[in-house]
């Protein structure tokens, strides 16, 4: 992954493994975070204001979690760094949530059930 | 030329695993920060679809976060959703200072750390006063309160009338019957004398309906503003390691990143608990 564009350096960690870690320092970074603040914020903003707009309950819900997603993205890539870590480390992190989204529909299987055996479950 | 770049970078990925460096060319450290982040997301997953599925099961008499949440400091109106994205503002706010202080140890700039560490602890106090103020509301509740019957269906008291808000509904009951508005002066004082009169909620009794919503309030919100605390008491204990020089002498500011990870990783959870708690 070596990334020419940057300037490239590293360090000793210093403690009992004491590897080394290359470093790649993008000359932009303070650019790169006051946008993804921008994005982050203006994001947040358009949220709280289409929450009272007369827009449809399930399609609000829809875009609140893409937009939530949205989000979440660019926290792990920019301010969490992910997307600059090597790419075999970022599906390490990212892959295990697969089991998140099978228990979403596990969850949305049992709840239907409980519902449609309505006050069996008290 | 791009068929030799390839196979280059081939052979320096194969090489990558034979031992001796991280294949990750992350440092141990990093890595179980990042697999502790892992672990700990999934906890706040499954509360967070906990809440989903009980939230399903009782539709019809889940409070609607824009009816409680709805105080602002030095106002006496009702504005919703205005104090939480004072909150979200502040913790994004907090977590850019963090990633400046991040990208300063990379600069090895430890002047700079120590000015962006001690911003984000502030953001991080800053924070956890608003939560403490959301709580003190949300557990003091209204003047007008509410009525809870032995059954525990709740009797919101608005505008002259008791709305109900019924717990128990039979498996067949129409969506209409569980909103009453009761007016009748008869059954309002067959109400008050069988009732408890309760303002505000805690964790068994819920004046804006079921108390299953105060429950998962208080422990998701709760477990985040642990989380919070955690994080500003370590960023402390890192920004007095900076003050003392201690990154400076070792030559790397990783604990920087480290911290970082953890504090951008409560901004990221908050992103889910704003907007499955207070927006949907």
């Amino acid at each position: 992954m070596a990334d020419h564009k940057h300037e490239t350096h590293g360090y000793y960690t210093g403690d009992i493994h004491n590897q080394f870690v290359v470093e790649h320092h993008d000359p932009k970074s303070k650019k790169v975070i006051w946008k993804t603040f921008w994005i982050l914020l203006l994001i947040t903003i358009f949220e709280v204001g289409i929450a009272f707009a007369p827009i449809p309950h399930d399609v609000l819900v829809a875009i609140f979690i893409v937009l939530t997603i949205v989000k979440a993205y660019f926290i792990i890539a920019y301010f969490m760094h992910l997307k600059h870590e090597e790419k075999s480390f970022g599906y390490t992190i990212i892959l295990p949530f697969i089991l998140i989204v099978y228990f979403i529909g596990m969850l949305i299987t049992e709840g239907n059930y409980i519902s449609m055996m309505g006050d069996l479950f008290k | 030329m791009a068929a030799e770049a390839t196979v280059k970078q081939e052979t320096q990925s194969a090489n990558m695993w034979k031992g001796g460096k991280s294949p990750f060319n992350v440092s141990w450290g990093k890595m179980m920060m990042w697999f502790f982040l892992v672990s700990d997301a999934f906890t706040f997953s499954t509360l967070i679809l906990a809440y989903g599925t009980m939230r399903h099961r009782f539709a019809e008499v889940w409070p609607k976060a824009n009816d409680v949440f709805t105080h602002f400091p030095f106002y006496d109106g009702h504005i919703p959703l205005a104090y939480v994205a004072l909150m979200t503002f502040i913790l994004i706010m907090s977590s850019v200072t963090m990633v400046l202080a991040v990208d300063a140890g990379h600069r090895r700039d430890n002047k700079g750390v120590a000015l962006w560490m001690i911003l984000t602890i502030v953001g991080g106090f800053m924070f956890l006063g608003s939560q403490a103020w959301e709580w003190y509301h949300f557990i003091h509740g209204t003047p007008a309160g509410a009525y809870v019957m032995p059954n525990g269906d709740v009797y919101k008291v608005a505008e002259n009338a008791y709305h109900l808000h019924h717990l128990n509904p039979p498996h067949d009951a129409l969506v209409s019957l569980l909103h009453q508005v009761v007016s009748d002066k008869a059954v309002i004082a067959d109400i008050k004398s069988k009732a408890e009169h309760i303002h505000g909620a805690n964790l068994t009794r819920n004046e804006y309906g079921h108390p299953l919503f105060a429950d998962f309030f208080f422990f998701i919100t709760g477990f985040h503003g642990f989380h919070v605390f955690s994080g500003v008491i370590i960023n402390i204990i890192i920004f007095l390691n900076v003050i003392a020089g201690v990154y400076k002498r070792r030559g790397h500011y990783e604990h920087i990143e480290k911290t970082g990870l953890y504090w951008h990783f409560v901004d990221l959870v908050w992103v889910f608990v704003f907007t499955f708690f207070y927006l949907v």
